[in-house]
């Protein structure tokens, strides 16, 4: 099948998801922490998240990842070198992931921003009456309440970044596309691998929105739908 | 900084911009008119007509537009058929490749937001519209569709938006947009700040364009949604 070319397109797949999943939990990090900069008291951080989601969002992904992908390298190493240290040589997965975390991590921010808005404030208040430290309503009361709100938005930016995931084979990540663009170099067929691919892709959001979807109803449980 | 190479090549960056501006229309401008027939049969009690565009969107929906427009620009070469057929003269071009798939993509998230658009319609207004006799074509050309585009443009700007950061991925097939132009400059002089910050800074100033340009359309065409100081609830 595929030319024998099938198990070198799955550790391709491997890849993928790796960088997904990865990126995926690094802008989970981005978002809570831009979101909690948003929300706070603090002038300073809610500057500095705004000019994070506002300068993300009005640039493309693939000119970002080459920006922070590229320039992210040599910015480091012209620290370590004002520092005396030695090159350092960042790989590229990790390189790679840490991009599209960053960028994803913006859409993240606002995500959860709203989600969290959306919790009713007495939920909290209640929490800080029973002597909760606000840590503890943070974690134990806001943002598990929040994750209902969340998911429709979260799902999106996941799917998004699935396919965001594509983009990696032009920073030169060794990803399905990348190896899908190999095989057919080889085999002269070019459709039928990047045909595979497509289908992949398309098994892989499926599943996706399929799983989400059990995720937001175990999130709603107790909580009542409006009925028309 | 080597801000007099950028100023070298700044009117390489005219032509990127050229380039990517004049992708972007022709595709809103074909995957808009395609989008509104699509979501009028998205919308469709009839099975028939509904279903095959829900698969349509869910499959161009479902897959990274990278791979699409691959799919079109070197995976149709691999039969013979295609390439001794009159159509081989368009698809060995990238233009048209690019052209077509950024149209089959964009389409597809259109004709979702404009379905979602026409179905958040008030039962009221198509009541209303039934009992002055409108039906069929009267009654989406006069009521259904003119209300729901409007109820559509924020998204629609989001969706606009999207597409122009997407052009970028024309870069990868030989065309030369604000990103091949970025990625030029870096190779032959290896800036990699200046050539792709310069990039992000052209993106980011039409991405704002775009956003006010809605603005002023939105201000235009949902006037009567506006909050007023004197407003009751409804």
């Amino acid at each position: 099948m595929l030319y024998g070319y099938l198990p070198a397109i799955l550790e391709g797949l491997g890849l993928t998801l790796k960088v997904s999943a990865s990126s995926l939990a690094i802008a989970c990090v981005f978002g809570l922490v831009g979101a909690t900069a948003k929300l706070s008291h603090s002038r300073a951080a809610r500057w500095s998240a705004e000019v994070y989601t506002t300068l993300i969002r009005g640039m493309p992904e693939l000119v970002l990842m080459l920006l922070i992908f590229y320039g992210g390298q040599i910015g480091i190493n012209k620290l370590a070198e004002s520092q005396g240290w030695e090159y350092i040589d960042i790989p590229p997965f990790f390189a790679g992931v840490m991009t599209i975390g960053f960028i994803f991590g913006a859409y993240l921010t606002e995500t959860f921003r709203g989600a969290i808005l959306a919790v009713p404030r007495g939920q909290a208040e209640a929490g800080l009456a029973f002597a909760l430290s606000p840590r503890v309503v943070m974690w134990r009361i806001v943002l598990p309440q929040m994750v209902r709100h969340a998911i429709p938005g979260f799902a999106n930016n996941w799917l998004i970044m699935i396919k965001a995931s594509a983009l990696v084979s032009i920073i030169g990540l060794d990803d399905m596309v990348h190896r899908a663009g190999l095989a057919a170099a080889t085999t002269r067929a070019p459709f039928t691998f990047y045909m595979a691919v497509a289908l992949i892709y398309l098994t892989l959001t499926s599943i996706s929105i399929f799983v989400l979807s059990r995720v937001e109803a175990r999130y709603s449980v107790g909580v009542r739908r409006v009925e028309f | 900084m080597q801000w007099h190479i950028i100023m070298e090549s700044l009117p390489l960056y005219v032509d990127g911009i050229r380039t990517t501006l004049v992708l972007l229309f022709i595709s809103l401008a074909s995957s808009f008119v395609l989008s509104v027939p699509l979501a009028v049969a998205r919308v469709s009690p009839n099975r028939w007509l509904s279903k095959p565009v829900w698969f349509y969107t869910y499959v161009l929906r479902g897959t990274p537009l990278l791979v699409q427009l691959f799919i079109l620009y070197h995976g149709l070469a691999q039969f013979e058929a295609v390439r001794e057929s009159v159509l081989w003269v368009a698809f060995k071009n990238a233009w048209f490749c690019a052209w077509l798939a950024f149209t089959l993509n964009s389409t597809a998230y259109t004709t979702e937001i404009f379905a979602g658009a026409l179905k958040a319609t008030a039962i009221g207004e198509i009541e209303a519209a039934r009992s002055y006799g409108l039906s069929g074509f009267k009654l989406y050309s006069r009521i259904l569709l003119p209300g729901a585009l409007r109820r559509a443009l924020p998204q629609y700007s989001n969706e606009v938006v999207g597409l122009m950061h997407a052009t970028a991925i024309a870069s990868t097939v030989t065309l030369v947009d604000i990103t091949r132009v970025a990625r030029d400059v870096n190779a032959n002089y290896l800036l990699v700040t200046e050539s792709f910050g310069v990039a992000a800074l052209i993106y980011f100033v039409l991405t704002f364009t775009l956003v006010g340009i809605f603005k002023l359309l939105e201000r235009r065409f949902l006037r009567h949604l506006r909050p007023q100081s004197s407003a009751t609830a409804t």
